[in-house]
């Protein structure tokens, strides 16, 4: 019976081998799982030694308790450094990127249909694109959609609270969106200051004005950020209106569903004569996009005659109770006809 | 702003210490309520050290006029210089006695200076060798005066290249190398690295012959400074002081020069050997395991050279010129400035990791003696007021000890280990018994004056460097040495640190108080 499996096999009375759990095993009953154990024993003390054994250097240093610990020096949020994701071995990595994964994987999702290109035709950088914001594919959405142009010499406003709270997030987006940090929860000009020097070097910008994305699926109002840096640095803006992207991906909603989007683009706005002020600017450029909104909703020439009235449909919705603006969003119930916008 | 440096009192959290141990370091886990005491950081650099150099000449300290205006043609002018002994490691290129030493030779080539020697101020230390001296001075300096014999090196054993001056008023001896005491002009070029450096000693010391340097550098004259790195208690200094000025009634015009420099003393890569442990980055882990892991691989040899090769970043932060009392002043403060770190009362035990490299074995071998002479006469002495060890306390110091010596530089500490120190360490016994015959040996001054040795006598005053320390001291333990060699040199041996400690409390009882000296980057500790 030597060999056999069974602990109630005849012989001499089982030897115990003890490991560092608590199994005991008749060795001349099972040989082969006792050496097995065996092994598993003395690797087991080696791996248990080996964590004894690692401490400082192998691990970080504890601070001593008598020592006051420094102020830490900032290196994430608004003072992260993104110079190195512009040179240009990292351009490069972000063409192939954006070409060969980003591209393809927003078509996927999103289907994206692009309109109103052809009214940049002429149009020299650098630029700034302000866009309405309802969802994280937005920017993905919005930089796979600008006529080549543009599209690799365009830096994304992001906001540092979220996009450089931690290093691999502040890489990641500073690789492959060209993220750039603002501020959006201090009042900061170093944000602005910093955004207006990539516009003097000639790069364009994509910035949501809103400073966030929404939470119920209409847009919340346009801070002045956008028109500033315009007026500032003499730039014209392009508003945009990107429509779908809440379906496929919401805030706080869960995962990816496939649906379709539209991305339009709208005539460039320049900072001149009554718009030189950057308040008027700033409505100004959430008018446009309002505009857009409508026309992509309904038509171009009933978006026009509604703007020429002033009728076209706010982006914010109705003033009324939370319900309400869910309800008047048509969310859940696209088979009805009507429009499906500004969502 | 760089920080000044502190006493860490070791607590649960504090991490591992790291202590030199030769080629190498250990980590140690000190005991809760030991301190260490941590070097203040780098102080800031000259930004234009050139231009600080030149400004310096110009406009001296004390009563001197400004160089240019000492220097005329016919004049025969003498610049002498710090030997391979300073700075520790020996810095990076372009090291301060090039960028001095062209500066005064542009001042005196403008003034039309031709009789121009430079006179490496040896003392009884090794001759230099060509490598080192191009280091020190730089091609452009060696190359125009070496092929011309005016590159001289110090020979205390010379007698047609010496003048006696005549005696201080405590009768010593003052013997100078004859070039430097007959020049119209006497420019002596100084690095002051610590605060023993400099001064008078520069020249009274660094040439002198053995009949000169006899009268301080002695048993009872080291005993009774305290400590030799504080010149107002040192009678070290006060020999050197009185041989100066008596140097200065002789008519010698000496020009002095000092520098000081910062601590910045490890490149990049050793970055982590300057820095407080809880402060290493994740790259100063990285590169202390990838040191030490290579060390352990590597042939002591190897090791050996690899550490030699380590050149300091050291930066220049002072330079001041003229009067040698007035400009020693200067320069002490700015080594103060640097290295002085306030530590409260004495402790029982002190313990210090002894590093490669002190000011004799430069390119060389550490042996016994020297590691007897970096532990109890230099880092020992690195205070001012009291000895951090208090009187009857134990000193730990940590290094490997090999009974190995370099027999070309070191030749009479072979026959000092094993003839003198197999008889007796008492400093005393051994002056009255066995100086003299070392020193006039003509073997050993043959090896001197024409080879890379060090002065036969040079092994004694390496002990008698100790002798202050070993008198105040109850006992000595060296951590992980060659036992043999430890027990040879009359210390007690031990394996770890927790053993070094435990016997240290059959000396100075239980519960010692325990202070590290966390050195190098240097420092000194003011004792209150």
């Amino acid at each position: 019976m030597a060999g056999s499996p069974d602990p109630r096999a005849t012989g001499p009375a089982p030897r115990a081998v003890t490991v560092n759990v608590p199994i005991r095993v008749p060795v001349t009953a099972a040989p082969a799982v006792a050496r097995a154990l065996q092994a598993r024993g003395r690797l087991g003390g080696r791996v248990s030694t080996l964590r004894r054994s690692v401490g400082f250097p192998w691990t970080a240093p504890t601070w001593p308790g008598a020592v006051e610990r420094p102020p830490v020096e900032r290196s994430l949020g608004s003072d992260f450094d993104t110079a190195w994701a512009r040179t240009p071995p990292a351009r490069v990595a972000r063409a192939v990127l954006l070409e060969g994964v980003v591209r393809p994987a927003v078509g996927a999702v999103a289907s994206p249909t692009v309109t109103g290109t052809d009214r940049l035709a002429g149009l020299e950088g650098p630029v700034i694109f302000a866009a309405n914001h309802a969802s994280h594919l937005d920017t993905p959405l919005l930089l796979t959609s600008l006529p080549a142009e543009f599209r690799h010499r365009t830096v994304v406003a992001a906001a540092a609270d979220y996009f450089f709270d931690r290093r691999i997030k502040a890489i990641a987006s500073a690789l492959v969106i060209s993220a750039i940090p603002i501020d959006r929860t201090t009042v900061s000009r170093r944000s602005l200051d910093r955004a207006a020097e990539f516009l003097q070097d000639g790069l364009n910008l994509v910035i949501f004005p809103e400073g966030g994305r929404t939470p119920d699926g209409w847009a919340q109002p346009f801070r002045a950020g956008a028109a500033f840096l315009a007026t500032r640095c003499g730039v014209p803006v392009v508003p945009v209106h990107i429509e779908g992207s809440r379906r496929v991906l919401r805030k706080g909603g869960g995962g990816l569903r496939r649906s379709s989007t539209t991305v339009t683009f709208g005539s460039p706005i320049r900072p001149e004569a009554d718009l030189a002020d950057t308040r008027a600017l700033s409505a100004a450029i959430e008018r446009a996009v309002a505009v857009l909104a409508d026309e992509q909703a309904a038509d171009w020439w009933t978006a026009r005659r509604r703007a020429a009235s002033g009728a076209t449909p706010p982006l914010r919705g109705p003033e009324a109770g939370p319900w309400r603006r869910t309800w008047a969003l048509g969310e859940g119930r696209r088979s009805a006809s009507g429009p499906r916008w500004p969502a | 702003m760089p920080r000044p440096g502190f006493v860490l009192e070791v607590d649960r959290s504090t991490p591992p210490t790291l202590m030199w141990h030769g080629e190498g370091f250990r980590l140690e886990r000190l005991p809760v309520g030991a301190r260490v005491v941590y070097a203040p950081e780098p102080v800031d650099a000259l930004d234009d050290p050139d231009g600080a150099i030149r400004r310096a000449l110009l406009n001296p300290i004390g009563d001197s006029a400004p160089l240019p205006a000492l220097l005329r043609p016919g004049m025969r002018l003498t610049i002498a210089f710090d030997d391979i002994s300073l700075p520790l490691p020996p810095m990076r290129a372009p090291d301060v006695r090039q960028r001095v030493i062209e500066t005064v030779l542009d001042l005196a080539a403008e003034a039309g200076v031709d009789d121009v020697v430079l006179v490496a101020a040896l003392a009884l230390h090794r001759r230099m060798t060509e490598a080192e001296l191009r280091h020190a001075l730089g091609d452009r300096v060696y190359d125009a005066f070496a092929p011309n014999g005016l590159l001289r090196q110090h020979d205390a054993e010379d007698p047609d290249n010496l003048v006696h001056l005549g005696l201080t008023d405590h009768g010593e001896d003052v013997e100078l190398n004859r070039r430097a005491a007959e020049s119209d002009l006497l420019v002596y070029v100084n690095i002051n690295l610590v605060a023993m450096d400099g001064g008078h000693k520069s020249v009274a010391t660094g040439l002198a012959s053995y009949r000169s340097l006899r009268h301080h550098h002695n048993v009872r004259t080291m005993q009774h400074s305290r400590s030799f790195m504080d010149q107002h208690h040192s009678e070290l200094h006060s020999a050197n002081w009185r041989m100066g000025r008596l140097i200065a009634a002789s008519g010698i015009k000496v020009f002095q020069i000092e520098t000081t420099l910062n601590t910045d003393t490890f490149p990049p890569s050793f970055a982590f050997l300057q820095k407080r442990e809880w402060e290493w980055t994740v790259r100063d882990r990285a590169s202390f395991l990838a040191v030490s892991t290579a060390l352990e691989r590597t042939p002591p040899r190897v090791g050996r050279s690899i550490f030699h090769s380590i050149k300091a970043p050291h930066a220049m932060t002072s330079v001041q010129a003229g009067e040698v009392e007035a400009v020693h002043a200067l320069t002490t403060e700015h080594v103060y400035r640097q290295q002085l770190v306030e530590v409260s009362g004495q402790t029982d035990v002190l313990t210090m990791g002894l590093p490669y490299i002190c000011p004799y074995n430069v390119n060389s071998v550490m042996n016994p003696i020297l590691v007897m002479c970096l532990g109890l006469g230099y880092f020992f002495n690195l205070y001012r007021g009291r000895p951090l060890v208090r009187e009857g306390g134990v000193l730990i110091m940590s290094h490997p000890t090999p009974w190995e010596f370099h027999p070309v530089h070191h030749p009479s500490y072979i026959d000092f280990f094993e003839q003198v120190l197999a008889e007796t360490t008492d400093p005393l016994e051994i002056e009255a018994k066995y100086e003299e015959s070392f020193a006039t040996d003509p073997w050993y001054r043959h090896l001197y004056r024409t080879t890379y040795a060090y002065h036969g006598v040079h092994p004694f005053y390496m002990w008698y460097w100790g002798a202050h320390a070993l008198q105040h001291l109850g006992q000595v333990i060296v951590v992980g040495g060659d036992v043999r060699a430890v027990r040879r040199l009359g210390f007690k041996p031990a394996s770890t640190l927790r053993d070094a400690l435990e016997m240290a409390e059959d000396v100075v009882g239980r519960d010692p108080s325990i202070t590290h000296l966390h050195n190098p980057p240097l420092l000194m500790a003011d004792v209150t």
